[in-house]
């Protein structure tokens, strides 16, 4: 209905809800029914009904003026079917019987007047009196309005601008009828002890205005008055940061086409752990400027930077700034300390196996070396030639030529015996006194008792030279001679006390200098000139006065395994060579350790020996070297003695992991022997 | 918490903050409990009245003298060009991106003003400057003008923190310098004043602060002086021999001078116009602190001077592989001309920075080749040059690298020689020793001896090695442990040093059998 499509309007003319404003007639009229073909509501009956109301209660109703005379049908709303068979239509308000108008016409007479009549098309029949009423022009238009869907009302606008009486900003009508509190009416509490407590804190300044806000910083010349005593205490020692490190040529973006990593080196930086890569970026390049990208890590290097700043203790660190070639100590040159070997001479071949000994006589002519293949071999020094080969039972542990010129004799150390060898050789004076001296021998009468057994040889052993055969209980280790060649050592292998024996020719004597066994003896020596006898063990070196018969010293070699062991000529000074590489120099003087310590040879040390006459000494190693070396001592006692190496000889090649076995000097001349394990025996002069 | 200090309590930054920062600590305790009772207004009251600091005294503390300052200033400038990079939005407070900016635009200024630019550098990472200041070398690296891609893994607050103390720093560090040269600070653009810095167009460019940053930012205007200079103000320095000095000590430095001096007016007379596809900022920078003009493209920048067509223009930097209109009358060159220029403290053959052809290796002028050090032979070329020899028309030159070439081939044999010295003498011996036990053998036989040419130097040479190794198994321990390890340090250099001239070699050959290649290819 018209109502329900436009918003309600005070007032509006329309309202069905206010149809008693209406002025109506008196009595009560029925609706015309509008059977009139041409008056047929597109929305049905519901739109008739409307139009029923609407014509009747429309206050302009004017037809209700133009009916002749007053018949108004008091049935009610009723529906008119229920008079059809009736004469009467209804009954007026007397009461009287209203009657149906004749209706009479047929079909053609109703044509006739629908032909006839111009007003055919507005008049309708109304349903209650049966009458024909002719609608006025007015009616005629309110109907055609109505069927277009227009409001009836000419002068209704339903497009004007809405009035707001009730939203969330005009209220006009109050939603609750509820009257007002009281508190409405008096000051709150509350807010005033709100008040009364922002008042308190403004009066003691606890809460203040807003400061101006000042961006711009301002400076001033800081270091007006500069003074460098003012620094404070903790900015003493204040170390100030190290600066960043500047690029080189690979951090360029055109670097040249060298400090481009391939790419293989690529792979490996990326494989790299980022804290051990050499450089935090991988080289680039770049065609032009413009193709250069930014570096994806520049916020991060900062960043990094800062943590360093702040986070990483900073310590003076003394970089040692030395010129290498000043670390390497001032010697004199060996050039200034020859006579020393320089080169190889000759090569001394026969033997098929290892050489383990040498030995040389006194005067310097004849050489003998003992092998593992057996045999004894007399060398002629100043040829090479062997003079003569001794096939023994055994492999040649030691041999030693007796140091007194005056006799010819080779102490020979074959397993469990020392053979005493006249090698016939030089001389024949000289070995015949010698053979001599030997016969002259008388036992004693009584039977001493010995810890070894003194044979003479056999005629047949006595064609090959041998004159006396010492019996151990043991195997021989090593032999050597007393400076006046009466005596002579023999070291067993052996781990009792029964280690070290001191054997006298002359008087075919043998006798255990030790009551115990001090651990394993390697090797033993006699001073060149006093009574003292030098016992290496593994680790210590103790000298025993022979004729006191005790204990004078004891050396600390500092190694972990003497090998062998010389004496200088002066009787002062020994050097030990071990098999961890070492050679301890000892000055018997100065201390009972060390006074150097030589790492020259990088395998172990075989043998060591000094010369005679020169102030030289050789270490002969598993690396095939033998070292010369200048060792000097002096008189004074107050300087130290001068070491200084003075020459690498290389020759002896090296077998079964085993180079030099044994180095000697030639008595007289700056010369030096060395045996090795390929079987030869070398001189370098 | 925006407010407090993010530091670990055991930095000594931290120290030296929080003493007297105790009003500070006390509201960051405040704040973090309003926060926590979500009381808002306090927060904002709390905020509103943050009790502000000031880092002077701690920079006075720090510093006590100028020149400690200075020596610090690195990564200072690193970090507020970095700073002024940022976009204002996000990271970090835009103030403080904003002081950055002015900050180390002032700086550049400075060094523009007083010409003490020395060296540039453009690395992959970004652009090294070197300059030096009061003596000081001050060397700073600004990033590559592009958008940063934050990273995730960087606590900016304590970036942040730290710029805070180097704005601070360099704040006071500029004042300081402007008014060493008599200059204004805040900075005031020369012959502005009567403008006054108002948009001339009528149109509004940028906020009146804004702009006149902007113009101070172009660095192509020279800046107002407190008292205008003289010209009678170059007196020549009254020359005093310092004691101790040798005359030849005395002529180096002289000769360093003059180079010097020479240096700093290296663009003189020369002006430059940059395209718009070079970066604007380096360039114009280090042209004026060379004494070169420079202009740009009106829309690329506040602050043009002239125009592309003006017909005085000597050099434009152009990076594009091909121009198509070309003026008589001025060089086209690629950017990297001005850094190699600067470096080598002389105006460089233009030939080979013409747009599109293939640029030789920009090399770091940072690096001083020691004894032993690897040079690659651009940089032999460039010290030639220096020297005053002509290198000559380029087929003498490529000659010239041959030789070069050829010498250092050289270099490294001798090198290697000495490295091998002890192994030749070894198998020498073993020869030596070889032919002796062969003449000793069995079969004798004489044959005619050769007559051996006895080298008198390398019987010398080796002699000394031998007495050297015999030396070295003297020392003690310690001292060896030492030696042993200086001289694998320098091995390992000269091994680098080889691998790097292998390298340049295999290069060379590779490219020369190309041209060869190339030009059979011609000729068929």
């Amino acid at each position: 209905s018209a109502g329900s499509r436009s918003p309600p309007r005070p007032g509006a003319p329309a309202r069905p809800q206010q149809p008693l404003s209406v002025p109506w007639p008196a009595g009560r009229v029925d609706c015309p029914s509008l059977s009139c073909p041409a008056f047929v509501s597109p929305s049905g009956t519901q739109g008739c009904i409307c139009v029923e109301l609407c014509v009747l209660h429309h206050p302009h109703a004017a037809f209700l003026s133009t009916l002749p005379q007053d018949i108004r049908n008091t049935v009610g709303n009723i529906p008119m079917e229920w008079y059809q068979d009736f004469p009467h239509i209804g009954y007026d308000l007397e009461g009287k019987k209203i009657y149906k108008p004749i209706r009479n016409k047929d079909e053609l007479d109703k044509f006739l007047e629908k032909m006839e009549n111009p007003d055919y098309w507005r008049t309708v029949q109304d349903k209650m009196t049966g009458a024909d009423i002719k609608l006025t022009d007015e009616q005629v238009d309110l109907v055609h309005r109505l069927q277009k869907g227009q409001f009836g009302d000419v002068h209704f606008d339903p497009y004007e601008p809405a009035i707001d009486f009730f939203s969330h900003e005009v209220m006009i009508h109050p939603v609750t009828n509820r009257p007002a509190d009281k508190r409405s009416f008096i000051p709150s509490l509350i807010e005033k002890e709100k008040v009364s407590k922002l008042v308190h804190a403004i009066k003691m300044g606890w809460i203040k205005p807003r400061k101006p806000k000042e961006d711009t910083p301002t400076y001033y010349d800081l270091w007006a008055h500069e003074d460098p005593n003012s620094i404070l205490g903790r900015h003493k020692m204040h170390v100030p940061a190290p600066k960043m490190k500047l690029p080189g040529h690979e951090e360029s973006y055109n670097p040249p086409p060298e400090y481009l990593p391939s790419e293989e080196e690529k792979l490996a930086w990326e494989q790299q752990e980022p804290a051990e890569r050499k450089l935090n970026f991988v080289p680039r390049q770049y065609r032009c400027l413009r193709a250069v990208p930014a570096y994806s890590r520049f916020i991060h290097e900062r960043f990094e930077r800062c943590l360093d700043l702040y986070l990483c203790p900073r310590q003076r660190k003394m970089r040692v700034n030395v010129d290498p070639e000043d670390l390497i100590p001032k010697l004199p040159k060996p050039r200034d300390l020859q006579p020393f070997p320089t080169t190889q001479a000759l090569v001394y071949r026969g033997h098929s196996s290892l050489v383990r000994c040498l030995s040389i006589c006194p005067g310097g002519q004849w050489l003998v070396s003992g092998s593992d293949d057996c045999t004894v071999r007399f060398w002629e020094v100043s040829t090479a030639r062997c003079m003569k080969t001794l096939p023994l039972a055994g492999v040649v542990k030691s041999i030693s030529w007796n140091p007194n010129p005056t006799i010819c004799l080779v102490a020979i150390a074959v397993e469990q015996s020392v053979l005493l060898v006249n090698p016939s050789l030089g001389d024949k004076l000289l070995y015949g006194a010698t053979d001599q001296l030997l016969e002259s021998y008388v036992a004693p009468e009584e039977e001493r008792v010995q810890p070894v057994q003194w044979v003479a040889a056999t005629t047949e052993e006595h064609g090959k030279g041998i004159r006396l055969v010492v019996q151990h209980s043991r195997p021989v280790k090593q032999v050597t001679w007393h400076g006046k060649g009466d005596y002579f050592a023999s070291v067993l292998a052996d781990n009792s006390n029964m280690q070290v024996l001191i054997h006298q020719t002359s008087k075919r004597w043998s006798q255990n200098p030790f009551r115990k066994s001090k651990g394993l003896v390697q090797c033993v020596l006699f001073h060149p000139i006093r009574p003292y006898f030098f016992v290496a063990t593994q680790r210590y070196v103790r000298v025993y006065n022979l004729l006191k018969q005790e204990l004078t010293k004891k050396l600390m070699t500092n190694c972990k395994w003497v090998s062998s062991m010389a004496i200088h000529p002066g009787g002062d000074n020994i050097i030990c060579g071990s098999y961890d590489s070492k050679l301890a120099w000892f000055d018997l003087d100065l201390s009972t350790r060390p006074y150097q310590l030589l790492r020259h040879h990088k395998k172990a040390l075989r043998s060591v020996a000094f010369h005679k006459h020169y102030p030289l000494f050789a270490s002969g190693s598993d690396d095939g070297s033998v070292i010369v070396c200048h060792g000097m001592v002096y008189n004074d006692l107050l300087q130290n003695p001068l070491l200084v190496p003075v020459k690498v000889l290389k020759g002896h090649a090296l077998t079964w992991d085993l180079g030099v076995l044994d180095v000697l000097f030639h008595p007289t001349q700056p010369w030096v022997f060395s045996s090795g394990a390929d079987g030869t025996v070398r001189l370098f002069t | 918490m925006q407010g407090g200090l993010h530091l670990p309590p055991s930095s000594p930054w931290k120290r030296a903050l929080s003493l007297p920062f105790s009003a500070l600590q006390v509201f960051v305790r405040k704040l973090r409990k309003a926060y926590g009772k979500s009381e808002w207004s306090t927060v904002e009251r709390l905020k509103d009245n943050k009790p502000s600091y000031k880092l002077d005294h701690i920079v006075k503390e720090r510093y006590p003298t100028f020149i400690d300052a200075l020596r610090d200033l690195d990564d200072a400038l690193s970090m507020c060009f970095l700073f002024s990079t940022f976009p204002r939005t996000g990271k970090c407070h835009v103030q403080i991106i904003q002081l950055c900016r002015r900050l180390s635009v002032e700086f550049l200024n400075y060094v523009i003003a007083s010409r003490s630019l020395r060296k540039v550098f453009l690395s992959i990472k970004g652009i090294y400057y070197q300059a030096e200041v009061l003596g000081q070398p001050i060397t700073w690296i600004t990033p590559y003008a592009f958008a940063h891609d934050h990273p995730t893994d960087v606590d900016y607050r304590v970036m942040a923190t730290f710029t805070e103390f180097y704005t601070t720093l360099l704040g006071f560090v500029n004042f300081r310098l402007y008014h060493s040269l008599n200059l204004l600070y805040p900075p005031k653009i020369e012959g502005q004043s009567e403008v006054e810095l108002k948009p001339t167009e009528g149109e509004a460019y940028a906020m009146d602060s804004e702009s006149y940053l902007e113009k101070l930012s172009a660095l192509s205007a020279s800046l107002a002086r407190v008292v205008a200079p003289t010209p009678e103000d170059d007196v020549e320095m009254d020359e005093f021999p310092v004691e101790g000095e040798t005359a030849e000590q005395m002529d180096a430095r002289k000769k360093e001078q003059e180079v010097l001096e020479k240096q700093k007016k290296l663009f003189e007379g020369l002006r430059f116009f940059l395209n718009r596809e070079v970066p604007r900022e380096p360039l114009a920078f280090i042209i004026r602190c060379f004494g070169g003009q420079v202009s740009w493209d009106k829309s690329l920048c506040i602050g043009a001077t002239y125009d592309v067509s003006d017909p005085s223009i000597t050099h434009q930097i152009v990076d594009r592989p091909r121009l198509e209109q070309q003026v008589v009358g001025r060089y086209y060159l690629q950017p990297q001309w001005v850094f190699d220029s600067v470096n080598a403290k002389l105006c460089l053959p233009v030939a080979d920075y013409f747009p599109g052809v293939l640029l030789p290796p920009h090399l770091s002028p940072f690096v001083t080749e020691q004894e032993g050090d690897y040079i690659p032979p651009e940089k032999l070329k460039l010290l030639a040059m220096q020297r005053g020899e002509n290198a000559g028309e380029e087929s003498e030159e490529e000659e010239e690298e041959e030789e070069e070439d050829d010498n250092d081939d050289d270099d490294e044999e001798e090198e290697e020689e000495e490295d091998d010295s002890e192994k030749e003498e070894e198998t020498k011996l073993k020869k030596m020793e070889e032919q002796k036990t062969q003449s000793k053998a069995l079969p004798v036989k004489v044959t005619a001896g050769k007559v051996r040419l006895e080298d008198k130097q390398r019987l010398e040479q080796e002699q000394q090695s031998e007495e050297k190794r015999l030396a070295i198994m003297m020392m003690k321990k310690r001292e060896k442990y030492l030696y042993k390890k200086i001289m694998f340090g320098k091995k390992r250099k000269v091994r680098e040093a080889n691998k790097l001239a292998e390298k340049r070699k295999a290069h060379d050959t590779a490219i020369k059998e190309e041209k060869k290649k190339n030009k059979k290819a011609r000729r068929a």
